[in-house]
C-alpha cells in the first residue's frame, strides 16, 4: 500500500473545466439546470478523471488513457448536413420513425415524426422550458454513486432527445436514435436523451451511429430510461463505425416500475477506447428485465462494460449475459455488480460473462460482483475466459471446412447466439451483418490461427 | 405449540456471546511500555538478541511504515486502531527459552490444558481420543513469544527443523536471511511492514530435500495480555521433493477492547514439493453488541518457486471481529499448482472481507478455489479473490467456486472477483451463488424430527462438506465442532 499520491490536474482535466467554463453560460438551461450542472461539474471536479484507484475504473484508466479533451462541436452547418441526409436517404427504414442527432444536437429537419402516441422534443427545449419532472429525470442523481464521466455528461449536456410514450400507447416498430458526427475537425460531443415510457406501453428503442469516418472524436452520451409500470420496453444500440484513437463513453440509466418487462441487447465493435456504462434499477415489485450485449474487438481496443445493477422490489428477475471476443492486441473488461437491498426479497439474479481469447496479446479482465443484503434470494454469476474449443474445430475440420472458415463459424454462433434473442427482425438481420462483417474483415487480414491451439 | 415453544426457548437459552476461550489468566508478564518509535523496535530485537542485520531490516520496516496509509478498501468498517496505545511486546515473565515443560510457568500449561493443545508429547487433541494413532508436533506461541515446541527431537532425526523463528535467527542465520521476506517483502502492506518491524515471534519450518515430514506440525496462537498487538511472523520452506502439512490455531480471551493481530506467512516450495497449510480461526468475535474482538488483518502468501510444486490453503474462519486476508499462491514454476479452500462464518457484528488470490506466472499452472460464505446475525461476509494470468503462464487453468448461504434478514454477503487472463490459452472457470437455506429442505429435516437448530447445522455441514474434506482430520472434527457453535442463536 503506497503512500497516497495527491496529484496535480491532468491537461484534459483543465482543458475540461476551461471548457465548461467558456460553455456555461450558453448551455441551454434555466437557473435550476444552471445549479444542476454546476453540482454536477462540482462532483466532476472533485473526482477528476476516474483512474485504477477508483473501484468502478479499475481496469480502464481514464485519467492516463484520455490525454486530451477535445474542444466540443459547433452546431452542425448546411452542408454537412445535406451529406448525412445522403447517407440516412441510403439506409433501410423500419417505418418507427428516424431521430437524428448530429455531433449531439438534434437535427428535426433530418428527423422523422413520431407515430401516435409517442412525442419527441429536443433536450435543449426541454431544459429551457424547465418542466421540473422532467429535469429531475433527467439529472438522474441517484444513480451512478457519483460517477465522475455521468456527472460531466450533466455538467456539459448541450443536446439530445426526449421522448415521451403516452401511457398504454403500443408502438410497434423500433424507433430509430441514429448518431452521425459532421464536423471537419476531431470533437467531443456530449448528449443527453431521455424515454419516458408511461404505464403499460409498449416500445422498442434502437440506436446506431453511421459516420463518414476519418476522425478521432470523442463522445458522452448518457440515455435515461424511466419506464412505467406495466411497461414493454425493448433497446439494442449498435456501437460501431467510430475510428481509431477515438472515445466514447456511454452511459445508460434504466428505472424500472412494477411488473415492467425491459430488454436491452447492444453490438459494441468499434475503434478505440469504448466504456458503456448501465445503470439500472428495480424500483417497483415483480419486474423483468434482461441485459444483453456482445463486444467484437481487436487492433489495440479497449472495450469495457461496466453493469451496476440495484433490486429494490419485490420479486424481481435479472438476468445479465455479455460476450466478448477478443482478438489481437484488444483489451477487454466486463464488471457486474448486482445489489440486493434489503427489502428486495425473492429477488432471481444471474449474470453471466463469457469471453473468447483468440489471441496472445490480448487480455480479458472480469470482474463480476454480488452484494446481497436480502436473504431470500437465488443469486448467481459466472464468468468463463477460454479460446475456442479445440473439439469443436475439429469435428468442423473433420467435415471438410478449412481452419479459418471453421473459426468464423464457430464465433459467429457464439457472437450470434444473443443478437437473435433481439426480437425483432429487421434488428436481428442488422446485428447479424454487422458480425458476419466483422468476422469478414478479420478473415480478410489473414488472421485466425490463433486460438486454434491446444 | 408445544414444538413451537421448546424451539424459542432453547434459542433464548443459547448465548451468542458463548464463547468458549473467552477466558483470561493472570500470568506475570514483560511488556514493553506502549506506542511504537525506533527504541521500541530496537527493544525488541535486543530482547531477542539478534543480529545487527536483522535489526536494521526491522528499523528500515519500520521507517517504511511511517509513510504509509492504513488502507479502506475492503468492506469492513471499524474504529481504527490507535498504533500508540499498544504494546508491540509481551512475554511470559522468566522466559528465557525453557529446556523442557518443567521450566515453563505452570499457569501457562494450565492455560494450554484448557485450550485442549497437547503441549505433553504423545498425547492428542481433543476430540480424536481413540482414534489413529497421528501425533502432532506443536508450537504454542503467547502473546509475543513461544512458550514451547514439542517433538523437536524427533523432527531433528528427520532432518526437519521446527522451531520458534527467534531461535532460526541464530541456528539457521543462512536459511532466515535467505527467505524472510522473499515471498511478503517488508513494502508489501500496511499490516506486513508494521509486522516486519515489530515481529516478536513465530514458526521456522524447514523441510529438507526429498523428505516427508513424519507428522503434522502445529501452531497454536493465544492473546492473552490487555492492549497488546500480536506480530507473529511463520516462514515454512520445503525444500525439492519434500511434503509438509501445517496446522494453526488461535484463540483470544473475551476482552471488551479490540486488539490486533497482524501475522505474515510466507511458504516457499521448492521443485516438486507440497505445504498444506490449514488454519482454524477462532479468535475472540467480540459480543452480540459487536463489542470487542480481535482484528485479523493477516497475510499470507506462498511462492511455488520450483516446478510442479504445490501450496494448499485451507481455512475454517468461525473467530474475530474484523478478518481481513487473503491467503495467496503465485505460481511461479512450471506446472505449479495453487489450492484455496475455505469456509467463512460469520454471525453476531463480525465482517469478514476473506478470499485469495492465484497469480499464473509459469505455464501449465493449475490453481482451483472452492469459498462457502455462511452470514447469519448482523455480520457482512465478503468473499474477494482475483486470479490472474500473465501473458507467459500458457495453458493457465482455473476453477473457482464460491457460494454463499444467508441465514436471517440483517446479514450480507458479498461476492467481488478479480479475473484477469493476460493470454488465449489461460482457461478460467468461475461460479458464484447466492441463496438461503430452502425451505424444502428444513421442511424434509423438521419433518424427520430434526430441531430448527439441527436441521440448519445438518443442511451447513453439508453445505461446507467440500472443504471440511480438506482439512486434517483433527482439525476437520473440531471445525465441524465451531462452525455449530458459531451458528448458534442464529435461527428462531
Amino acid at each position: 500500500m503506497p503512500a497516497r499520491i495527491v496529484s496535480s490536474r491532468t491537461d484534459a482535466e483543465v482543458a475540461l473545466a476551461d471548457a465548461y467554463g467558456a460553455a456555461k453560460t450558453r448551455l441551454p438551461g434555466g437557473e435550476a439546470v444552471r445549479h444542476l450542472r454546476d453540482d454536477a461539474f462540482g462532483i466532476f471536479a472533485g473526482a477528476g478523471l476516474p483512474h485504477r484507484r477508483v473501484e468502478a475504473w479499475h481496469y480502464t484508466d481514464l485519467r492516463s488513457l484520455m490525454r486530451e479533451a477535445l474542444p466540443v462541436a459547433a452546431r452542425p452547418n448546411g452542408s454537412s448536413l445535406g451529406a448525412i441526409n445522403g447517407e440516412l436517404a441510403g439506409r433501410p427504414s423500419f417505418g418507427g420513425g428516424r431521430l437524428v442527432v448530429v455531433d449531439g444536437t438534434f437535427v428535426p429537419s433530418l428527423s422523422d415524426a413520431l407515430p401516435e402516441g409517442a412525442g419527441v422534443r429536443s433536450l435543449a427545449d426541454v431544459l429551457s422550458e424547465g418542466r421540473p419532472e422532467l429535469i429531475d429525470l433527467l439529472a438522474a442523481r441517484d444513480f451512478g454513486e457519483g460517477d465522475a464521466v455521468l456527472a460531466l455528461n450533466a455538467a456539459m449536456m448541450q443536446d439530445g432527445v426526449v421522448i415521451e410514450i403516452d401511457p398504454g400507447a403500443e408502438i410497434v416498430e423500433p424507433i430509430e436514435i441514429v448518431y452521425a458526427t459532421a464536423s471537419a475537425q476531431p470533437a467531443a460531443s456530449f448528449f443527453r436523451s431521455l424515454v419516458v415510457v408511461g404505464d403499460g406501453a409498449k416500445v422498442r428503442i434502437a440506436e446506431s451511429s453511421i459516420g463518414r469516418g476519418g476522425r478521432a472524436g470523442q463522445t458522452f452520451g448518457c440515455l435515461v430510461f424511466k419506464v412505467g409500470d406495466r411497461a414493454e420496453v425493448g433497446h439494442t444500440a449498435a456501437i460501431t463505425r467510430s475510428e481509431a484513437g477515438s472515445l466514447r463513453l456511454d452511459s445508460f440509466v434504466a428505472d424500472l416500475g412494477a411488473r415492467a418487462q425491459f430488454d436491452s441487447f447492444a453490438l459494441v465493435d468499434s475503434e478505440g477506447l469504448v466504456r458503456r456504462q448501465l445503470f439500472m434499477r428495480f424500483s417497483g415489485d415483480d419486474a423483468k428485465a434482461q441485459l444483453r450485449g456482445v463486444s467484437l474487438c481487436q487492433g489495440r481496443e479497449h472495450v469495457d462494460t461496466t453493469l451496476d445493477v440495484v433490486h429494490r422490489g419485490l420479486g424481481c428477475e435479472g438476468r445479465e449475459h455479455f460476450r466478448y471476443i477478443l482478438d489481437d492486441a484488444a483489451t477487454g473488461v466486463f464488471q457486474g455488480r448486482i445489489r440486493v437491498e434489503k427489502q428486495a426479497q425473492k429477488t432471481d439474479g444471474k449474470m453471466m460473462s463469457r469471453a473468447l481469447v483468440l489471441s496472445d496479446e490480448a487480455s480479458m479482465h472480469n470482474k463480476p460482483e454480488l452484494e446481497i443484503f436480502a436473504d431470500d434470494v437465488a443469486c448467481g454469476h459466472g464468468a468463463t475466459v477460454g479460446s475456442l474449443n479445440a473439439d469443436q474445430l475439429f469435428y468442423l475440420r473433420a467435415r471438410g471446412l478449412d481452419k479459418r472458415s471453421a473459426e468464423s463459424l464457430l464465433l459467429e454462433a457464439f457472437a450470434g447466439e444473443l443478437a437473435d434473442e433481439v426480437g425483432h427482425e429487421g434488428l436481428v438481420a442488422r446485428f447479424r451483418a454487422e458480425i458476419a462483417h466483422w468476422l469478414g474483415e478479420r478473415t480478410k487480414a489473414g488472421k485466425g490461427s490463433g486460438g486454434s491451439k491446444g | 405449540m408445544a414444538a413451537v415453544q421448546e424451539t424459542v426457548d432453547r434459542v433464548k437459552s443459547i448465548d451468542v456471546t458463548e464463547y468458549k476461550y473467552g477466558f483470561s489468566s493472570v500470568i506475570e508478564m514483560d511488556k514493553a511500555p506502549a506506542g511504537l518509535n525506533e527504541d521500541i523496535v530496537r527493544l525488541i530485537s535486543s530482547k531477542k538478541n539478534e543480529p545487527e542485520w536483522l535489526t536494521e531490516w526491522r528499523l528500515e520496516a519500520y521507517r517504511r511504515w511511517l509513510t504509509l496509509e492504513e488502507p479502506d478498501w475492503a468492506r469492513v468498517n471499524y474504529p481504527r486502531v490507535k498504533f500508540d496505545e499498544l504494546h508491540y511486546y509481551a512475554a511470559p515473565k522468566s522466559h528465557s527459552g525453557p529446556k523442557s515443560l518443567d521450566e515453563v510457568d505452570p499457569e501457562l500449561l494450565r492455560v494450554y490444558e484448557k485450550l485442549g493443545i497437547p503441549l505433553q508429547e504423545q498425547e492428542l487433541l481433543a476430540g480424536v481420543e481413540g482414534a489413529a494413532q497421528r501425533r502432532v508436533a506443536v508450537d504454542a506461541v503467547f502473546d509475543s513469544v513461544s512458550v514451547v515446541t514439542t517433538f523437536k527431537n524427533e523432527l531433528a532425526k528427520a532432518g526437519v527443523i521446527f522451531c520458534p523463528i527467534s531461535e532460526a535467527v541464530h541456528t539457521h542465520p543462512e536459511l532466515v536471511k535467505k527467505y524472510l521476506g522473499s515471498v511478503v517483502p517488508t513494502s508489501d502492506n500496511y499490516y506486513s511492514t508494521l509486522n516486519a518491524a515489530v515481529f516478536s515471534d513465530g514458526s521456522f519450518v524447514y523441510i529438507p530435500k526429498g523428505v516427508r515430514c513424519p507428522m503434522e506440525l502445529s501452531t497454536y496462537f493465544r492473546i492473552n495480555e490487555q492492549n497488546t498487538g500480536q506480530f507473529e511472523r511463520t516462514l515454512i520452506i520445503a525444500d525439492e521433493g519434500s511434503y509438509v502439512s501445517y496446522l494453526e490455531g488461535c484463540t483470544a480471551p473475551r476482552r471488551d477492547e479490540n486488539q490486533l493481530h497482524a501475522a505474515v506467512v510466507e511458504l516457499i516450495t521448492h521443485d516438486d514439493a507440497e505445504i498444506k497449510y490449514s488454519t482454524v480461526q477462532n479468535w475472540y468475535p467480540g459480543d452480540a453488541e459487536g463489542k470487542g474482538g480481535i482484528y485479523n488483518f493477516v497475510t499470507k502468501r506462498g511462492d511455488c518457486r520450483g516446478k510442479n510444486s504445490k501450496i494448499s490453503w485451507t481455512q475454517v474462519e468461525t473467530g474475530s471481529a474484523i478478518t481481513w486476508k487473503y491467503p495467496s499462491c503465485i505460481l511461479r514454476g512450471d506446472g505449479s499448482r495453487g489450492e484455496f479452500y475455505s469456509i467463512a462464518i460469520s454471525n453476531g457484528h463480525q465482517q469478514v472481507d476473506s478470499g485469495t488470490k492465484m497469480l499464473h506466472l509459469g505455464k501449465n499452472t493449475t490453481s482451483r478455489i472452492i469459498s462457502k460464505g455462511i452470514s447469519a446475525g448482523k455480520s457482512q461476509n465478503t468473499y474477494r479473490g482475483q486470479v490472474s494470468a500473465h501473458r507467459k503462464a500458457t495453458n493457465a487453468r482455473n476453477f473457482t467456486n464460491c457460494d454463499s448461504l444467508l441465514i436471517g434478514n440483517d446479514c450480507g454477503a458479498h461476492t467481488v472477483p478479480y479475473i484477469e487472463a493476460r493470454n488465449d490459452s489461460a482457461q478460467f472457470e468461475h461460479e458464484a451463488t447466492t441463496s438461503k437455506i430452502s425451505e424444502d429442505q428444513m421442511f424434509y429435516c423438521q419433518q424427520r424430527g430434526l430441531s430448527a437448530e439441527e436441521a440448519t447445522a445438518l443442511i451447513v455441514n453439508g453445505f461446507v462438506r467440500d472443504v471440511l474434506q480438506q482439512l486434517p482430520m483433527e482439525f476437520a472434527v473440531e471445525a465441524q465442532k465451531l462452525i455449530a457453535i458459531s451458528l448458534e442463536g442464529s435461527v428462531g
